[in-house]
C-alpha cells in the first residue's frame, strides 16, 4: 500500500508535542500490569506510557495478549470475573481503577471494537448520539423523568457534524447504518467517540483505542482512516492502534510496541522500523526449533482431488472473496492466517453451511453448492471449528457420536433384515469401532457410554476426529482442530492427524490460526488474506516469510511509506 | 454496486411484502358483490368497527416498537378494565365519569399485571410473543378465581344484578347499560347518513397523535435501540430490562383502556370470555394490516380494522348467499384469525432468510464487478 503523506509538517508538530510534553505527566501509564486466567498467565510484567497526542501502534499475533490488556485498560467484566489483574493504571498522574468501561467513558478514554456496535435502522446521528442525546424539555417530564423529553434533533446534527468534520471524511449524517458501506460504520464509531465533549460528570474524549479499525476496509478508505487519526493527534488525542497490517503501523505511528506470549517484546520508535524487523519480533519463535524432515511431496506425479475456483463464500466474519486452489490426492494442505481473513469461511462454504458461489471440483465432478449433502456423498468430511455447536450430540454417548454420520451417510454399523426393509442397529459393530478409536486417539473417558458434554475438550476434539475417520473420508477438512485443548492434546490431535493420512493416504485439509502446526504437519501452506489466497509455500519455507505473507506482504521488498 | 433487479422482480417483491393484505383485498372484493350489502350499510359498519377496536390495537405499537414482538399479553389489561367495569356498574357510576372512574380503577392492575409481565418476559428473552400468549392463560385463572369467588365474598360487590343467586361471583353477563355507548353518542353526527361517533374517534386520534410523540422522546428513541440491538444498547448505558418492561406497561394500561372503549360500544359484558379472544383479534387486525413482528405502524392499524372487519361483516352474507350457511362468517372468523397470524409468523422467517440470501447474492455481485 502506498501512503503518501503530505507531510513534512506533520513530523514536526509531533516532535513539537512530544517536546512540549517531555517535562509533563504521560496521559497514560501501565506499570507492572499482569493477568492470568486461573493459573494460565497470559500478561506478564507490562510496562509503557503515552503521551497526549502520541499514537501508539501495537502488534502481535493472535492470542499475544493484545485484547486482554485493553480489557484491563477498560475494566471490562470479563477481567474482574476472572480474578481482577496486577499492576497500575495511570491516568494524568493519577492511579485509576475502573469497575465497567462506562467509568474508563467518564475518564475520556473511548474504544472501537472490532465489530462494529452499531444499530442499522438508525442514521449516522442517531448512533453518534445514541443514549447521549440532546433533549427539549416538556411537560411531561415533570410527571414521569428525564425520557420523555424529546430529542433535539438540531442540536443532535450540530454535534455529530461537528465531530464527523474533526475527521474530515465524506459520512453523511443522514445515512441509514444498514446501507453503509464499511469504511463509514467505521467513521461512525469513531465520530461517536469524538462527540463525547467534556460535561460536567463526564471528561472529553483524550484516548482512543482502535481495534483494528483497518482490517475491513479497503485501501482508499483505511488511506483516509489514517489521515482522519493524524488529524485527532494534532488536536491533542493519544491514540493506541492495533492492526495486522504493518505498513499502515510503521506510516501513522510514533512508536511501535510489540507483543508477544504475554509480554512486550519492543517497544521502538516508528522511524526506520521495517516491516521485516516487526514481523520477525512478532512471530519471534525460534525459527529452527520447529523443523522437521520435510516429506518431499511430488506434486507433478499426484492427480488433483479437489480444485477450488473462485469460491466465494457469505460467512459473517470470515468472508471468503475469490479463492483458487489444488488440493492433490494424499497431501496435507494447511490454510493460516489471520484472524477474520477467510481461512474458516473455506471449508465452511465448500460444505454448504454459508451461501457460497464458484465452483467446487471433486474427482473431476462438479459438487453443488450450499448443500451439506452432496459434499459428504461425494466422501469428503469436515470436522467444525465450533466443537459444541456443529461438531457433537453433547447429550449423547461416545458410541454415539462417533457412528452417527458414518450411520446416516453410508448406512455403516447397520444389520438388514427382509431385503433391506428392515434395519437395525448393529450395536456391537458400534462398541467394537469406537474401543478402537479411544485406543487409538487416547480418549479419555470412563466407558464407551459417557455423554460427550463430559469430556474435557481436547477429548471431545478427538471424538469429533473419530467421527470423521470414521466415515473413511477421500478428503478430510479439518478447522482449528486444536483451539482451546491443552498442548498435551495438541500433539496428540496433530499426531493422529498426520498418522491417518499416511495408513490411509487420506487427503487432509487443515485450516488453523497458528502457523507452527501447519509447519509441524503440512506439506504446503496457502495463507488467506482479505478473502483472497495471498501465497502458497512449502511448510518447510522460514517462519518469518509466512509472518510477512499473514500481514499482507508479498515479499521483502518494501513499498511505499515516507514515515 | 447494487444487485439489478428487473422490473418484474421488483414487483413481486413488494407484492411478497405485503402478501397478507393483497390477500384480503381480494378476499373482499369478491365477498362485497356477494354479501350484497349496500355501500352505506358497509361504511357504517366500518366506521363502528374502528371506533371500537382500534384504540386496542394501537396498544400493540409500543411492544413491537421495543423489539419484543406482538404483546398478546395485552388480555391482561382487558382484564384490569373489565374489573373496573365491574366496579362502576356496582357503584352505579353512569355516563363519561362511568367510564372514567373504569379506566381510574384499570390502570393500577395494568401497570402491576404490566410490570410482572415485563419481568417475566426479560427472562424469556427471544420468546416473547408465545410467553406472553400463555401468560395471557394463567392470569385468566386468577382473573375468574377473583371474580368467580372473590367478588362478592371479599371485594364488596353489592347488586343483584350483578351477582350470582348463591351470593359470591359474578354472573356470566353483565348488563352495562349505564355506560352503554356513553361515549359514542357523546357527539354523534351524521355524514351521509352515516352515524360517527366523533367523541371516540377523537379520543383514538389523540391516542394516534401520542404514539407519534412517543416515537420522538428519549424513552421512544430507547425502545427503537433496545428492539434492533439489546447488546448495542446495553453498551451505551441504555437500560435494557427496564426500557422493555416500561413499554409492556404502557402496552397493558392502553389496552385496559381499549378493551373499556370497546365494552362500552358493545354495551353487555361477557364476564368470563370477553376478553380472551380480543387479543388475538387485534394482533390478527395489525397484521392484516401489513405489520409484522418487527414493524407496525399506525397505517397497519387503520388498514388492518377495516379489511379485516370488512370480511367478518360480508361473510355471514356471502356465506348464506353462496350456500345458505350463515354460519359460515363465524367459522371464517376464527380460522381467518389464526390462519393469518400463522402466515404472518412463518413469512417472517421466510423473508428473514430471504434477506440473508439477497446479501449472498449482492456478494457474488460485488465480485464480478471487481473482475
Amino acid at each position: 500500500m502506498t501512503v503518501v503523506w503530505a507531510d513534512k509538517s506533520h513530523n514536526q508538530v509531533l516532535k513539537d508535542i512530544k517536546e512540549m510534553h517531555e517535562n509533563e505527566v504521560p496521559l497514560l501509564e501501565m506499570k507492572h500490569i499482569s493477568k492470568d486466567f486461573f493459573g494460565n498467565k497470559v500478561l506478564t510484567d507490562i510496562n509503557f506510557s503515552l503521551n497526549k497526542g502520541e499514537i501508539l501502534g501495537l502488534v502481535g499475533e493472535n492470542g499475544a495478549g493484545k485484547s486482554t490488556l485493553m480489557k484491563i485498560l477498560f475494566g471490562m467484566d470479563e477481567i474482574h470475573q476472572t480474578g481482577g489483574y496486577g499492576g497500575d493504571i495511570i491516568i494524568n498522574g493519577e492511579k485509576v481503577q475502573f469497575s465497567s468501561p462506562i467509568d474508563a467513558l467518564a475518564k475520556g478514554i473511548g474504544m472501537v471494537h472490532q465489530e462494529f456496535s452499531l444499530l442499522p435502522d438508525f442514521t449516522a446521528t442517531e448512533n453518534i448520539l445514541l443514549n447521549r442525546e440532546p433533549l427539549k424539555y416538556t411537560v411531561f417530564s415533570e410527571l414521569f423523568g428525564e425520557r420523555l423529553n424529546i430529542l433535539d434533533r438540531e442540536k443532535m446534527d450540530q454535534i455529530a457534524e461537528r465531530a464527523i468534520g474533526r475527521l474530515k471524511v465524506p459520512l453523511d449524517k443522514d445515512m441509514m447504518v444498514s446501507q453503509m458501506p464499511v469504511g463509514h460504520k467505521q467513521f461512525t464509531e469513531i465520530a461517536r467517540e469524538l462527540s463525547k465533549e467534556a460535561t460536567d460528570v463526564v471528561e472529553g474524549i483524550k484516548l482512543l483505542v482502535l481495534d483494528e479499525p483497518t482490517a475491513v476496509l479497503s485501501e482508499q478508505e483505511a488511506d483516509s482512516l489514517l489521515k482522519a487519526m493524524r488529524l485527532l493527534s494534532e488536536s491533542g488525542i493519544s491514540i493506541i492502534f492495533i492492526s495486522h497490517r504493518l505498513q499502515e503501523i510503521i506510516d501513522v505511528c510514533n512508536t511501535i510496541m510489540v507483543m508477544r506470549d504475554g509480554q512486550i517484546i519492543k517497544t521502538v520508535p516508528s522511524q526506520g522500523v521495517v516491516i521485516a524487523d516487526i514481523a520477525r519480533w512478532m512471530v519471534g519463535r525460534d525459527v529452527g526449533s520447529s523443523k522437521r524432515e520435510a516429506r518431499g511431496f511430488d506434486y507433478e506425479n499426484t492427480p488433483v482431488l479437489l480444485s477450488l475456483q473462485n469460491l466465494w463464500v457469505d460467512m459473517p466474519g470470515e468472508v471468503v472473496r475469490d479463492v483458487s486452489l489444488d488440493v492433490h490426492k494424499g497431501e496435507i494442505l494447511g490454510i493460516g492466517g489471520m484472524a477474520g481473513q477467510g481461512k474458516l469461511g473455506i471449508p465452511n462454504g465448500a460444505m454448504g453451511l454459508f451461501p457460497a458461489g464458484g465452483k467446487v471440483i471433486f474427482e473431476g465432478k462438479e459438487i453443488a453448492l450450499n448443500n451439506p449433502r452432496h459434499f459428504l456423498d461425494a466422501g469428503m468430511a469436515f470436522v467444525s471449528e465450533d466443537r459444541r455447536g456443529v461438531g457433537l450430540l453433547l447429550d449423547e454417548s461416545l458410541e454415539w457420536n462417533i457412528s452417527f454420520t458414518a450411520m446416516q451417510i453410508q448406512e455403516k454399523y447397520l444389520k438388514r433384515y427382509l431385503g433391506g426393509l428392515l434395519k437395525w442397529r448393529d450395536q456391537a459393530a458400534i462398541e467394537e469401532e469406537t474401543e478402537s478409536y479411544v485406543k487409538q486417539l487416547e480418549i479419555r473417558c470412563t466407558s464407551t457410554k459417557q455423554k460427550a458434554k463430559e469430556l474435557s475438550g481436547g477429548n471431545q476434539q478427538k471424538v469429533c476426529l473419530a467421527k470423521a475417520f470414521a466415515v473413511g473420508p477421500k478428503l478430510l477438512f479439518v478447522s482449528e482442530p486444536t483451539r482451546g485443548i491443552d498442548i498435551g492434546a495438541k500433539s496428540l490431535v496433530l499426531k493422529a492427524l498426520r498418522k491417518y493420512n499416511e495408513e490411509n493416504g487420506t487427503t487432509i485439509v487443515m485450516i488453523s490460526s497458528e502457523l507452527e502446526e501447519l509447519r509441524a504437519i503440512c506439506d504446503r501452506v496457502a495463507i488467506i488474506s482479505d478473502g483472497k489466497v495471498f501465497g502458497i509455500l512449502p511448510a518447510t519455507t522460514d517462519s518469518a516469510e509466512f509472518g510477512l505473507l499473514m500481514i499482507g506482504q508479498k515479499s521483502q521488498v518494501l513499498e511505499g511509506g515516507s514515515v | 454496486m447494487t444487485l439489478h433487479m428487473t422490473k418484474t422482480q421488483k414487483l413481486l417483491r413488494i407484492m411478497g411484502n405485503n402478501m397478507v393484505p393483497i390477500l384480503f383485498l381480494v378476499i373482499c372484493a369478491f365477498g362485497i358483490p356477494l354479501s350484497g350489502y349496500s355501500a352505506n350499510f358497509l361504511a357504517s359498519e366500518i366506521v363502528i368497527r374502528i371506533s371500537r377496536n382500534s384504540f386496542l390495537i394501537v396498544s400493540l405499537l409500543i411492544p413491537i416498537l421495543a423489539g419484543m414482538g406482538l404483546n398478546f399479553g395485552m388480555t391482561l389489561g382487558a382484564m384490569a378494565g373489565q374489573i373496573g367495569l365491574i366496579l362502576i356498574s356496582d357503584w352505579g357510576i353512569v355516563g363519561i365519569p362511568g367510564i372514567i372512574l373504569a379506566m381510574i380503577i384499570s390502570t393500577p392492575i395494568s401497570v402491576l399485571l404490566g410490570w410482572w409481565c415485563g419481568k417475566i418476559l426479560n427472562m424469556a428473552r427471544g420468546r416473547e410473543m408465545v410467553t406472553s400468549y400463555i401468560i395471557g392463560f394463567f392470569m385468566n385463572g386468577i382473573y375468574q378465581l377473583v371474580v368467580l369467588y372473590g367478588m362478592g365474598a371479599v371485594i364488596p360487590v353489592r347488586s343483584n344484578a350483578l351477582l350470582l343467586p348463591r351470593g359470591y361471583g359474578i354472573r356470566n353477563t353483565v348488563n352495562l347499560i349505564g355506560i352503554r355507548r356513553a361515549l359514542d353518542d357523546l357527539l354523534l353526527i351524521r355524514l351521509f347518513g352515516i352515524p360517527i361517533p366523533l367523541a371516540t374517534l377523537l379520543v383514538i386520534t389523540v391516542l394516534c397523535l401520542f404514539i407519534l410523540w412517543f416515537k420522538k422522546t428519549k424513552l421512544g428513541q430507547d425502545m427503537r435501540a433496545v428492539g434492533q440491538d439489546m447488546e448495542v444498547a446495553r453498551a451505551a448505558g441504555i437500560k435494557v430490562e427496564h426500557t422493555r418492561i416500561i413499554s409492556i406497561v404502557i402496552s397493558t394500561v392502553f389496552a385496559g383502556y381499549g378493551m373499556i372503549l370497546y365494552l362500552q360500544n358493545i354495551g353487555t359484558l361477557n364476564t368470563y370470555n370477553s376478553h380472551m379472544q380480543i387479543g388475538m383479534f387485534s394482533v390478527a387486525a395489525l397484521l392484516v394490516g401489513g405489520a409484522s413482528v418487527s414493524k407496525a405502524n399506525i397505517r397497519n392499524v387503520f388498514l388492518g380494522v377495516i379489511l379485516f372487519h370488512l370480511m367478518f361483516i360480508i361473510s355471514p352474507m356471502a356465506g348464506k348467499n353462496l350456500i345458505g350457511q350463515a354460519q359460515l362468517g363465524e367459522y371464517f372468523r376464527v380460522f381467518v384469525s389464526y390462519g393469518v397470524i400463522t402466515i404472518s409468523l412463518v413469512l417472517y422467517e421466510v423473508r428473514k432468510k430471504r434477506d440473508q440470501h439477497y446479501v449472498g447474492l449482492q456478494l457474488a455481485a460485488d465480485q464480478e464487478a471487481l473482475q
